[in-house]
Formats: C-alpha cells, sequence, structure tokens
C-alpha cells in the first residue's frame, strides 16, 4: 500500500499528537490514572514506605507506581482484540529469560578458540558459522564477528536507540541502553573503557562500532594465556557477556560472573 | 531527527552505572511490554520496527531522558494502539469496545518461536545501484531529516572511508514512515576519531558506521 507524501505527513502528526497525550497519560505520575484513583496518591505511599525496606526497583529513573496494572490493562486488551496469546506472551519471555544469552555467544567464541578453521569461517561469514552449531533455526546473515587483537580493541554500541546481538548476548544490561554509555562510547571508548577496568595500550587502536543499521556486532575476545589446556566447554566458561561487547577482556580464570 | 535520542558524543549524560547479576527483566511487568512488543512486531505499517524506533524518538525529549527503558516502550505501546485507532476507554478497560470483532490471525503459543528466532530481515535481494565501492573516500551527507533517520549527528559532514559493501537494505528513513523500502546499499564506513572529534583525540582510534547510499556523497 503506497502512500504519498501527505498521507504520510498526516499519520505521522497522527502519531506524533498520540505520543504527547499518550506519554503524559503513561509517565507523569501526577496525570489522572485510568482506574480512577489518583497516581499522587500512590506516589507517596510508594515513597512513604520506600525508605523502610530494600527495593528491588533497579531503574534509575521514577517509575509510576501503578505501571504494572496498566501494563496488565493493555494485555488483557491485546488478548480480548485477538492480537496476542497469554501462552505466547509467556513463549517469549521465558525464551529470553532462559534459553537466549550470553552463553550462545561464548559457545561461538570458544569454538573460535580451538578451531582456526572455523574461526576463519566466522570472521568471513558470522551467519553461516554460527549456524554450524545449530544457534539459530535460520542464518542471521547480518552478523557480522570483529576480532580483538595485540593491535586492535573493538567496542560495540548503538548510540541511537539499543541494537546489540541479542541471538548471541540476550537482551542488553540496562548500562549498554542508557545514555551515559551511548553518549561516551563514540567519543571518549577509552575513558568508558577505563571505568570497565579496560587499560587499552596507546598503541592499541580502538575501533568503536556504532549499530546504526540492521548489522549486529559480536567482538572475539582474546584468547587469555594459560589456558591452552582447556576444553572448549571449559573455554566457553570463561567469556562473559561483556567480552563480547568488547567492555571486558577475558580473564583466564573465574568465568562465572557476567 | 535531532532529538536526544542521537546522544553520541554528548557530554553530562551522568554516571556510568553497572548491575551486578543483573536480571533479564527487572520487574515481571517489563517482560510483558517485552513480548507484547515483539508479537504485535510481526505485523506490518505502523508496527514495523523502523516505525516502533521512530515512535520512540517521538517521545518528548524530557519523558525520553526519564523514563525506563520499558517504560519507554510501554508508552510507544500505548502510542501505537492509539494511531491505530484503539481508543483510551479500550486501554482503561483492558476490554475491546462493544461491537467490535477481534483479529486475525491470533499469535500462538505455537507461533512464537518464530516470532523469537525469525527476526524480519532488513535485508533485500532486489538490485540496486551502488554508487560506491570499498577504498572510497566519502563524507556523510550534511542533512536534517525531521523524521526517522539512522545518520547521527556527530557524524554528518564529516569525512570517512568506505570499508565494505554490506549489500542491498531497507532505508529505515522511508520504512519507518509507511513509504516502501526504498531498498539501497549499505555500506561499512570507517571515520576517524580525530576528523569526529578533533585534534584531541586518539591518532589511532576510528568509529565505525553503517551508512545507506542516501546518507553519502564522493569526497
Amino acid at each position: 500500500m503506497a502512500n504519498d507524501d501527505d498521507d504520510s505527513v498526516g499519520r505521522r502528526g497522527f502519531i506524533k499528537g498520540a505520543a504527547m497525550s499518550a506519554a503524559s497519560f503513561v509517565g507523569d505520575p501526577h496525570g489522572a490514572s485510568p482506574g480512577g484513583h489518583t497516581h499522587d496518591r500512590d506516589h507517596d505511599h510508594d515513597h512513604g514506605h520506600g525508605h523502610g525496606h530494600d527495593h528491588q526497583d533497579h531503574d534509575h529513573q521514577t517509575v509510576p507506581a501503578d505501571i504494572a496494572l496498566r501494563v496488565k490493562a493493555i494485555e488483557s486488551l491485546l488478548v480480548d482484540k485477538g492480537l496476542v496469546d497469554r501462552a505466547a506472551l509467556d513463549a517469549i519471555v521465558d525464551a529470553f529469560e532462559t534459553k537466549i544469552g550470553p552463553r550462545n555467544g561464548a559457545r561461538v567464541v570458544a569454538r573460535a578458540w580451538t578451531d582456526p578453521a572455523f574461526k576463519k569461517r566466522l570472521l568471513a561469514d558470522a551467519g553461516a558459522a554460527v549456524a554450524e552449531l545449530g544457534l539459530t533455526r535460520h542464518q542471521d546473515e547480518d552478523l557480522v564477528v570483529v576480532e580483538n587483537t595485540a593491535d586492535v580493541h573493538n567496542l560495540v554500541v548503538c548510540t541511537l536507540c539499543s541494537c546489540y546481538p541479542w541471538p548471541m548476548l540476550g537482551l542488553p544490561p540496562v548500562w549498554y541502553k542508557s545514555a551515559p554509555y551511548r553518549s561516551r562510547a563514540v567519543i571518549d571508548p577509552r575513558g568508558v573503557l577505563k571505568e570497565f577496568g579496560v587499560d587499552v595500550d596507546q598503541k592499541v587502536e580502538v575501533r568503536v562500532w556504532d549499530s546504526t543499521a540492521e548489522i549486529r556486532y559480536l567482538v572475539l575476545p582474546q584468547r587469555p594465556p594459560g589456558t591452552e589446556h582447556l576444553t572448549e566447554e571449559q573455554l566457553a566458561a570463561l567469556v562473559t557477556r561483556d567480552s563480547m561487547i568488547g567492555t571486558a577482556k577475558v580473564a583466564a580464570a573465574e568465568g562465572a560472573a557476567r | 531527527m535531532n532529538s536526544v535520542h542521537d546522544m553520541g558524543g554528548m557530554h553530562n549524560m551522568g554516571r556510568l552505572e553497572r548491575e551486578a547479576n543483573e536480571p533479564v527483566f527487572h520487574h515481571p511487568w517489563e517482560g510483558r511490554v517485552y513480548a507484547m512488543t515483539r508479537a504485535t512486531r510481526t505485523r506490518d505499517g505502523a508496527w514495523c520496527l523502523d516505525a516502533h524506533r521512530h515512535a520512540i524518538e517521538l517521545l518528548p525529549p524530557a519523558d525520553y531522558l526519564r523514563m525506563s527503558y520499558y517504560e519507554k516502550w510501554f508508552a510507544v505501546l500505548t502510542n501505537l494502539l492509539l494511531a491505530a485507532g484503539t481508543t483510551p476507554e479500550e486501554i482503561e478497560s483492558g476490554r475491546r469496545a462493544p461491537g467490535t470483532a477481534p483479529a486475525v490471525p491470533r499469535l500462538t503459543a505455537q507461533s512464537a518461536p518464530d516470532v523469537v528466532d525469525l527476526r524480519p530481515t532488513a535485508r533485500r535481494d532486489e538490485p540496486a545501484t551502488a554508487h560506491f565501492k570499498a577504498g572510497q573516500r566519502v563524507r556523510a551527507r550534511n542533512i536534517h531529516p525531521t523524521g526517522h533517520t539512522r545518520l547521527p549527528r556527530y557524524v554528518r559532514g564529516k569525512t570517512g572511508a568506505v570499508v565494505r559493501d554490506r549489500g542491498v537494505f531497507v532505508f529505515p528513513d522511508a520504512h519507518a514512515h509507511d513509504r516502501g523500502d526504498k531498498a539501497q546499499h549499505l555500506y561499512s564506513v570507517r571515520f576517524t576519531a580525530r576528523e569526529l572529534w578533533g585534534e584531541t583525540a586518539s591518532p589511532r582510534d576510528s568509529v565505525y558506521l553503517d551508512m545507506w547510499d542516501d546518507y553519502l556523497e564522493h569526497a
């Protein structure tokens, strides 16, 4: 269906208008609430008890207290409209909580460390190479693997949003999606790396990959010295999520920390 | 669109805070918002990935910076539903308006794994003229699209080198606005840190961006 520019602009204006109104509807803790009670009371309630017990809320921004209820209402509506099915949503959440995570990328890295022919294929055509490991049901042709060496250190960011190689690493951590990381990674990569505890020698070239398109980048970290005796499985256990983003190096010991 | 989402190179965005043993979702509602967004993204037009990104960019800047990641997604899910004709009453009540029919086809638990695995690819097989090739010097055009764009401000007007032609991809500047694919070649372009940030930057470092034909001109 082809839309001419006028239609498109009209739709854009509509969406923009909806964005403005819905942002205040959704985001303003002092606005009218869909449930008929006021946010003010919820907000005060939240604060009144907030200091008395340990918050499990790790968001640094203020999240409206009743957002969980409003999400439930939208879910009910989408189910009622036939747009989603609760079991399907359960399956998607479960996939990202239990199946798709940095273990996938770690397997790829460990294989590349132990199989030079695989590594060559991985760097030439990452999509086809990871499919060899059965990690995706289809060939993820838009995956690119960049290799850290003694001379080059790679760092991945998405300055515009949150693009991330999720089939390999799962969903990104909050810091990857945060304004401090997105703003600084391109202008001060060495400063960011230092905060992550990674000192990059001045002689080493830092390459920052800003994920502006549908190409997804995975860093192949350097294999730590002293791991020659380890099996592929043991090596995979050393590989951390951050090392595949480029904000960490792989240490020979203690690979449990993600 | 020149808004706060385009934050590459900005200062004063706060401390970089990391969380040990971070859960995938911090609250159950975040997982539901994520899943609902992924589920509805199987649909076309206003529900495509590019339109979703643009809808997030359209959030008022103060809200964009204040809201948590999934709070933004929830706001956008609500906005897209409103834009698609859902009434505020339906959103408040959680029930479709009396007399309206449910949509088909319904996403089922059986089809959910496909939603997760089969990200609709933005790559296109159709032929397109490649205006640049590896090794050429290029300049990112100094343009300021008011709609969706993936051309960050920090690179506009800067000169770099084409490293690789990545093939033909959907052009998000058109696709986000339902103006078709406008598929074109996408290139990996290397910009030196000094070109982008001046003489105080490391002479060795560089930033690579993926850039469509329409973002580039010969330098």
